[in-house]
C-alpha cells in the first residue's frame, strides 16, 4: 500500500488528538465516567489509531509517527480492555467495616491453617520447655525474657507502671512500626510458595509457647494473660491474617486445583493480599496503643482480672467483627452474582 | 521482529496491532532506586527538621511521630508516587521507567501496594539481590514483587530525530526524479532496513575506508534487489551515494524534491 504520509497525518491527527484528550481525562480523573456516546466515540477512535498505527507501522521513514501511535495506541488499550473494576475514591470505613472482614471469610481455610501452624509452633515451643528448661536460652533469644518470671512479675509490679513513664508514646510507635514490618514480611516471604511463611508462623509459635510455659511453670498464669491479653487478643490474630495472606500468596503460586495460569491466579489474589495486609496494619496500630498504655500496668495499678476481662471482650469482638461485618452486603453480592 | 528482542514485550491487541514495550533492565532500576533512596532520606530528613518543635512540647510525642513518619515515608513514597504519577517515582522519572500491568492494562491500586510491599523479599539478603536475580533470571526482567503483583518496569527513551541536515542537504538526488518510484520504495523498505542504511551514514567516518566501500556496496547491493530505479537515476553515483539517495527519499517524505 503506498499512501501520502503528509496528507494521512493532516487528515487523521485531530482523531488522534481527540483521543488523547479523552485519554488525558481518564487519567487525570479516576472518577471520570462517560457516557454512553462518549464510550461510542472513543472506542471508535481507538480501532481508528489502532488501523493507522497499522498502515503506518509498515512504513520505513515515519518512526516518530508510529511511536507516537503505539503509545497512544497503548495506552487507550489499558482503558479499553480494562475489565476489573475501576479504582473508586477512597472509603477507608467502608473498606474496613465491609471489604475487609468480607476478603478475610473468602479465604478463612488459610486463616484455619495459618493458626494451625502457630498453634503446632505453641505446642512444640510449650513442650520443649517443659521438657528441657535448659532450653530457654535457644526458644526466646530476647535478654527481658531470660530471666525469673515471678522476679520479673515483682519487678513489674513494684514499678507501678513508672518503667516506661515519659516513653509509652515512643515505645507505642515502635511496636507499631516493628510489628507491622513483621506482618509484612510475613505476607512477602508467601512468595517462596508459602515455605517462609509457614517458618515465620511456626517461629512465632515456637516463642509464644515457651514464653506461656515458662511463666505457666512459675505459676505466674495470671500475670501472663494480664500482661498478653490486652494487646495479644488483637496482636497475634493480625500475625495469623498476615500468615493467611502470605498462605493464600503462596497456594495461588503453587495453584493447586487451578486450570487457571499463574498469572491469572497472581492477579485474583492481589486486591484481597492488599486488603488484607491493609487491615493487619490497622489491627496493630490498635495492638501497639493497647500494648504502650495499658498492657504495662499491672497490680495494684489495674487488678489483672480487669485485664483479662478487657482482652476477653476484645477478642470476642474482633471474632464478631470478622465472621460477620459486611455479611448482609455480601448476600446481596451473592444474590447479584447468581442472576 | 520484536518478539525476539529480549528487552522487550510485544502486546497483541485484539484488533490485530501490536506494539512493543521496552523492558528496563536491573542496573537501570537499581539506579532508579538509589535516586528514591535519596529522595526518602531528604523526606526523612525534611521531615525530622519539621517536627522539631515537639520536641519542646514533649520528647516522648517527638520521637514516637518521628518514628511513625520515617515508617511512613519509607513504605508510602513508591506507593503513593506510583499511584498518582501513574507508575513513576522520582527515580524512574529520572531514568524515564515506569510501571506498567504486565498485559498493557491499567494499573491498578492492589498492585501497586503489593509490589512495593515484597520489596521486603526482593531486598533479601541486601542491597536487592533477590530481587535483582530474580529480574536477571526473569524472562519480562521482573523481581518479586513484579511477578505477585503482575508488573513490568518499562524504559521510554527519549526519541532524537536523526540529524539529515548533516547528512543530506545540498545534494541532487537524482532518485526524486521519479516520484513513483520513490513512494514504491517507501513502501517496501521495512523500518528496520531504512534504520540500517541510516545508521550507516551517520557513523561513515568512524569506518575504516576499505570497510566503508565493501559495506556501502553491500547495502545499496540490497537496495538495488528492492527496488531497481532506471539507468539514468544510477548512472555515475557511487554505492554510498545511492544509500544517500535512498536515506533521503525515505526518511525526508515533507521536503519538496
Amino acid at each position: 500500500m503506498i499512501i501520502d504520509v503528509q496528507k494521512f497525518v493532516e487528515s487523521e491527527r485531530t482523531q488522534w488528538e481527540s483521543l488523547e484528550a479523552f485519554l488525558k481525562r481518564l487519567e487525570a480523573d479516576p472518577d471520570y465516567r462517560m457516557d454512553l456516546a462518549a464510550l461510542q466515540e472513543f472506542h471508535h477512535l481507538y480501532r481508528r489509531a489502532s488501523a493507522d498505527l497499522a498502515k503506518i507501522s509498515t512504513f520505513a521513514s515515519e518512526q516518530e509517527i508510529r511511536r507516537y501511535l503505539e503509545t497512544l495506541v497503548a495506552r487507550a488499550y489499558g482503558e479499553i480492555h480494562e475489565t476489573r473494576e475501576k479504582p473508586h475514591r477512597l472509603k477507608p470505613v467502608d473498606w474496613f467495616c465491609r471489604t475487609f472482614p468480607r476478603t478475610f471469610r473468602r479465604h478463612v481455610r488459610a486463616f484455619w491453617l495459618s493458626l494451625a501452624i502457630t498453634l503446632a509452633g505453641v505446642a512444640f515451643g510449650g513442650l520443649a520447655l517443659a521438657l528441657d528448661p535448659e532450653s530457654k536460652g535457644v526458644l526466646l533469644p530476647f535478654s527481658h525474657l531470660q530471666g525469673d518470671p515471678a522476679e520479673r512479675v515483682k519487678q513489674e509490679e513494684a514499678s507501678l507502671g513508672q518503667r516506661l513513664e515519659g516513653g509509652k508514646t515512643n515505645f507505642s510507635s515502635f511496636l507499631m512500626t516493628h510489628n507491622t514490618q513483621v506482618s509484612i514480611f510475613t505476607l512477602s516471604l508467601g512468595m517462596t510458595w508459602g515455605v517462609g511463611t509457614i517458618v515465620m508462623l511456626f517461629y512465632n509459635g515456637v516463642i509464644l509457647g515457651a514464653v506461656g510455659m515458662d511463666y505457666i511453670l512459675a505459676g505466674q498464669t495470671k500475670f501472663l494473660l494480664g500482661w498478653l491479653m490486652p494487646h495479644g487478643v488483637i496482636e497475634i490474630p493480625a500475625i495469623l491474617l498476615a500468615g493467611q495472606g502470605g498462605l493464600l500468596l503462596g497456594g495461588a503460586l503453587i495453584g493447586w486445583g487451578s486450570r487457571a495460569s499463574l498469572r491469572a491466579r497472581l492477579r485474583a489474589v492481589g486486591p484481597d493480599l492488599a486488603t488484607l495486609i491493609g487491615g493487619v496494619a490497622v489491627m496493630l496500630v490498635w495492638a501497639g496503643f493497647i500494648e504502650a498504655f495499658l498492657s504495662q500496668y499491672h497490680e495494684p495499678i489495674i487488678p489483672y482480672a480487669a485485664k483479662i476481662a478487657f482482652g476477653a471482650v476484645e477478642l470476642a469482638l474482633l471474632v464478631a467483627f470478622l465472621s460477620m461485618a459486611g455479611r448482609k452486603a455480601g448476600k446481596d453480592e451473592t444474590l447479584n452474582a447468581k442472576l | 521482529m520484536p518478539g525476539t528482542k529480549t528487552n522487550t514485550l510485544v502486546i497483541q491487541t485484539s484488533e490485530g496491532i501490536a506494539f512493543p514495550l521496552l523492558l528496563a533492565s536491573p542496573v537501570t532500576r537499581f539506579l532508579a532506586w538509589a535516586i528514591d533512596a535519596l529522595c526518602i532520606l531528604a523526606f526523612c530528613n525534611i521531615c525530622s527538621a519539621a517536627l522539631g518543635f515537639l520536641k519542646f512540647i514533649s520528647w516522648d510525642i517527638a520521637s514516637a511521630v518521628t518514628i511513625l513518619a520515617y515508617f511512613a515515608i519509607s513504605i508510602g513514597y513508591a506507593m503513593t508516587l506510583e499511584w498518582y504519577w501513574r507508575g513513576q517515582t522520582v527515580g524512574k522519572r529520572v531514568l524515564r521507567l515506569r510501571v506498567v500491568d504486565a498485559q498493557g492494562l491499567r494499573l491498578q491500586m492492589s498492585q501497586v501496594i503489593i509490589r512495593n510491599l515484597l520489596r521486603f523479599v526482593d531486598w533479601l539478603p541486601a542491597f536487592y539481590m533477590v530481587g535483582g536475580l530474580a529480574c536477571l533470571v526473569s524472562h519480562r526482567a521482573q523481581r518479586l514483587g513484579d511477578l505477585a503483583a503482575n508488573t513490568i518496569v518499562t524504559r521510554h527513551p527519549r526519541l532524537t530525530e536523526p540529524d539529515l541536515e548533516q547528512i543530506l542537504a545540498g545534494k541532487y538526488n537524482s532518485f526524486r526524479e521519479h516520484p513513483h518510484l520513490a513512494a514504491r520504495l517507501r513502501q517496501r523498505v521495512s523500518p528496520e532496513e531504512a534504520g540500517i542504511a541510516l545508521q550507516a551514514l551517520m557513523r561513515r567516518d568512524e569506518l575504516d575506508p576499505v570497510e566503508r566501500v565493501t559495506l556501502f556496496e553491500q547495502i545499496a547491493n540490497h537496495f538495488r534487489e528492492v527496488l531497481r530505479f532506471p539507468q539514468e537515476a544510477t548512472d555515475g553515483i557511487t554505492d554510498e551515494q545511492y544509500v544517500r539517495n535512498v536515506v533521503d527519499v525515505l526518511f525526508r517524505t515533507k521536503m519538496n524534491p
